[in-house]
C-alpha cells in the first residue's frame, strides 16, 4: 500500500521505503484530475455523479455470456490506472502543478528521507550531548565518579528501549495510503523536533558556550533528554493507538448497487482512518460486488419508461420557453408512465419463482455430481501405498482426474447464479486439489460456489484495492461527527458511510435480598366473604 | 340439595355474608377436607362465622357451593366464586347447595328406584 504521509520522527528504515519500493504502478491523467478535486476542496461538497467510464465488469461479462465454453480467465476491471490523492501539507500546494509521475515518486522519497533523518538526529543527540565535552575541552572536565558512570548505563539502557519501542510502533508497514497528512503524526514530529531544539538550544548557550566542567550535570542533563523521549513515545503510544480503540461511533455501511449493510463501532478517528478501517473490513465482510446480478433491475426500469415518446405538436418554440417545453415534457411522460395499467410486478413474481427453481435444480444436479467424483478419490494410508504403487497420484493429479466428470454441471451451475467471470477454470482445479489434500467432503469443497464469499475470497483483481476515492463534504482529517456522511468510491459502486453516536447507556442498580427469596405454596386459599 | 337465601349485613362499607369459602378451578383439591371426592374442584363453606348471617340463614361448614343467584359455582375459579358472592348491589344472595349428610341422602334413595 502506499505510504503513510507525513513525517513520523522515529522510522528509521521505514517499512516505508520497503513500501514505495513496492508500487510499480503511478498515476494517470485521470488521477491527476481526481488529486488536484480532493486537493482543493478542503469544505467543497464533491459529490460525483456516476463515472462516464464504462462498467467494465458488466460488458465483459455479457460478452462470456454469448460464447458458452468459455471459461476464460477473470475479467478485470482494472485499467492499469492507479490513483492515489496523496496530498501532504505544504508539498502538495507546491507540487500541484507537477504533472509527471517523477514527482510523486520525489515526495514519497523526501518524506521518508526526512523521517530518517530527524530520527538520526534525534537519536544521536543524548550521546552528542556526551561526548561533546570531551573533545572539546577534556582537560577542564572534572572526572566522572561512579553515581556518574552509573548514569551511562542508564542513558544506555533507556535508548535501547526507546530503539525498540520506536521500532514496535512505527516500523510497521503502512497498510493504506491516505490522502491527507496524518495530523497526529505530523504534531508528535513537531514536538519532537522543537523539543530537541530547544535542548539543543539551552546545551549550546549554557553549556558548550561557557564550557561547564561538571560533567555529571551534563550527563543527568542527557538523561533528562531521553527520559522526555520515552515520555514523547509515551504520549505517541496514546494518542496513535490507544485513544481509537474505545467504541465512540457506530457507522452504517451501505454499498450503492445492492444495497448490502453492515455495521461497525469505531472510536474517535478521523475521516481518513475511519474510511481506512472500513475498507479493511469491506474486503472481508461484503460478499463480493458482481455487477451481473444487477442487469435484471436495470431492464426493468428501462422498460418501464420505454414506451413513451414526446412529440411536440405546437412546432419550435423560442428559446426562452425550451427549458419550460423539456420540463413539462418529463412530467408528461412521468404521469403517463404512471398512469398506465402495468403489470411488470406480476412478471417480476414469476420470472423469480422460475429462476429459483432452475437453480434449485441445477445446484441439486451440480451436488450428485461432485459427491460422486469425490467418492472416486480415496485417501491412501501409508502402509496400503506399497499395495498398488501405481495408482498414486499426488492432488493436483487427482483433481486433474475427476474433474471432467463435473465440470459441466457447475459450469452450468455457475451461469446460472451469473458466477461464471469470478471463477476460472484452473481455480476450480485449483481449489479442488486443496480440498483433496486437506481431506474435505464434497460439501465444503462446494461451499465457496454455492455462496458468495467475500471480496478477499477471489483472485487479486477483483481487489481494486487501488481504485478508492474518499468522497466528503468536511475535511478528511477532521474527526468523526455524530451525523458525519461520506462516501467511498470504487470504479462501479461507492460505499455509503452515516455515523452514529453510540448512545450513553445509563445503568440502574436493583438490590435483591437475598432473604427475600421465601416462598409460600398456596394452593387451598380461603377467603371469607 | 337445599336452597338457603342470606341477608347480607352491612359492615361499615362493606356488605359480609358471614363465611369462607375454599376451592376452586384453580386450587389443589386434594386439600380439602370436606369433599367425599378428592378431585372436586367445586366451592365448599370451610368455616361459618358465630351469629353471622350465613349461620342464620342456615349454611353449614362443608356445605358445596352449587349456584350462587343462579350462576354456576361448580366450575368457576376461587375468585371468580368470591366475586360473585361479595356483589357490592346485592343484599340478598341465594344459594343452591349440597351437604353430605344430603348426599347420602339422596343417592340412597336413588338406589332405592
Amino acid at each position: 500500500m502506499d505510504t503513510e504521509s507525513a513525517y513520523s520522527g522515529y522510522s528509521y528504515y521505514s517499512g516505508r521505503s520497503r513500501g514505495s519500493h513496492r508500487h510499480g504502478e503511478r498515476s494517470r491523467d485521470r488521477h491527476k484530475s481526481r488529486s488536484k478535486e480532493s486537493s482543493r476542496s478542503e469544505k467543497s461538497v464533491t459529490i460525483n455523479a456516476p463515472p462516464a467510464e464504462p462498467l467494465l465488469g458488466d460488458q465483459s461479462v455479457r460478452g462470456e455470456e454469448v460464447q458458452d465454453d468459455n471459461w476464460g480467465e477473470t475479467t478485470t476491471a482494472v485499467t492499469g490506472t492507479s490513483e492515489h490523492s496523496l496530498s501532504q501539507e505544504d508539498i502538495v500546494r507546491i507540487s500541484k502543478d507537477l504533472d509527471d509521475s517523477v514527482g510523486l515518486d520525489c515526495k514519497r522519497y523526501l518524506n521518508v528521507a526526512l523521517s530518517v533523518i530527524l530520527g538520526l538526529v534525534v537519536f544521536l543527540t543524548p550521546l552528542a550531548f556526551l561526548i561533546l565535552p570531551h573533545l572539546l575541552w577534556p582537560d577542564r572536565l572534572r572526572a566522572c565518579g561512579t553515581a556518574c558512570e552509573g548514569l551511562f548505563i542508564s542513558v544506555a539502557f533507556k535508548l535501547l528501549i526507546l530503539l525498540l519501542a520506536v521500532w514496535a510502533l512505527f516500523f510497521r508497514p503502512p497498510r493504506a495510503g491516505l490522502p491527507r497528512i496524518f495530523v497526529f503524526r505530523a504534531l508528535l514530529a513537531t514536538l519532537v523536533l522543537l523539543f530537541v531544539l530547544s535542548y539543543w538550544l539551552f546545551y549550546g548557550v549554557r553549556i558548550l558556550d561557557s564550557q561547564d566542567e561538571d560533567y555529571q550535570g551534563i550527563v543527568q542533563y542527557a538523561v533528562s533528554l531521553v527520559d522526555a523521549l520515552l515520555f514523547i513515545h509515551y504520549l505517541a503510544i496514546v494518542l496513535l493507538e490507544l485513544r481509537q480503540l474505545q467504541p465512540f461511533f457506530s457507522l452504517c455501511v451501505t454499498r450503492s448497487t445492492d444495497g448490502a449493510t453492515q455495521h461497525y463501532n469505531l472510536g474517535q478517528l478521523s475521516i481518513q482512518r475511519a474510511a481506512v478501517v472500513i475498507l479493511e473490513n469491506y474486503y472481508k465482510d461484503f460478499p463480493v460486488h458482481n455487477p451481473a446480478l444487477l442487469t435484471a433491475s436495470k431492464s426493468r426500469a428501462a422498460k418501464h419508461l420505454a414506451g413513451l415518446k414526446v412529440y411536440n405538436v405546437d412546432g419550435p418554440g423560442e428559446n426562452n420557453a425550451a427549458a419550460g417545453i423539456a420540463q413539462s415534457q418529463s412530467r408528461a411522460m412521468i404521469a403517463a408512465a404512471a398512469r398506465r395499467r402495468d403489470s411488470s410486478h406480476n412478471e417480476l413474481y414469476y420470472e423469480e419463482a422460475e429462476h429459483e427453481r432452475r437453480v434449485r435444480k441445477r445446484r441439486a444436479r451440480l451436488v450428485v455430481a461432485v459427491e460422486e467424483a469425490f467418492t472416486h478419490i480415496r485417501r491412501m494410508q501409508e502402509e496400503e501405498q506399497k499395495k498398488a504403487p501405481g495408482d498414486v497420484m499426488d492432488p493436483r493429479e487427482a483433481a486433474q482426474a475427476i474433474f471432467p466428470s463435473m465440470a459441466r454441471a457447475l459450469q452450468k451451475y455457475l451461469r446460472t447464479t451469473r458466477q461464471q467471470h469470478l471463477h476460472s477454470m484452473e481455480s476450480i482445479q485449483q481449489h479442488l486439489a486443496f480440498s483433496i489434500t486437506n481431506n474435505m467432503t464434497p460439501k465444503a469443497f462446494l461451499e465457496s460456489y454455492l455462496t458468495t464469499g467475500p471480496t478477499l475470497q477471489y483472485g487479486k483483481d477483483r481487489w481494486l484495492a487501488r481504485q478508492w476515492t474518499l468522497i466528503s463534504e468536511a475535511s478528511v482529517t477532521s474527526g468523526l461527527k455524530d451525523g458525519t456522511v461520506f462516501l467511498l468510491k470504487c470504479i462501479d459502486f461507492s460505499l455509503v458511510v452515516t455515523t452514529k453516536k453510540i448512545p450513553y447507556i445509563q445503568l440502574a442498580e436493583e438490590f435483591i435480598d437475598p432473604k427475600s427469596h421465601k416462598f409460600m405454596l398456596r394452593l387451598q386459599s380461603e377467603t371469607s366473604v | 340439595q337445599q336452597r338457603i337465601e342470606i341477608h347480607k349485613l352491612r359492615d361499615g362499607d362493606n356488605l359480609i355474608l358471614g363465611f369462607s369459602i375454599g376451592g376452586g378451578i384453580d386450587q389443589d383439591p386434594s386439600q380439602n377436607p370436606f369433599s367425599e371426592d378428592k378431585t372436586d374442584k367445586g366451592i365448599y363453606v370451610t368455616r361459618v362465622s358465630k351469629g353471622g348471617p350465613a349461620e342464620v340463614a342456615g349454611l353449614r361448614m362443608g356445605d358445596k357451593i352449587m349456584q350462587v343467584n343462579g350462576w354456576d359455582m361448580t366450575m368457576v375459579t376461587h375468585d371468580q366464586a368470591r366475586k360473585k358472592l361479595t356483589k357490592k348491589n346485592e343484599d340478598v344472595v341465594r344459594l343452591l347447595v349440597t351437604r353430605k349428610s344430603l348426599e347420602n341422602a339422596v343417592r340412597q334413595s336413588m338406589m332405592q328406584h
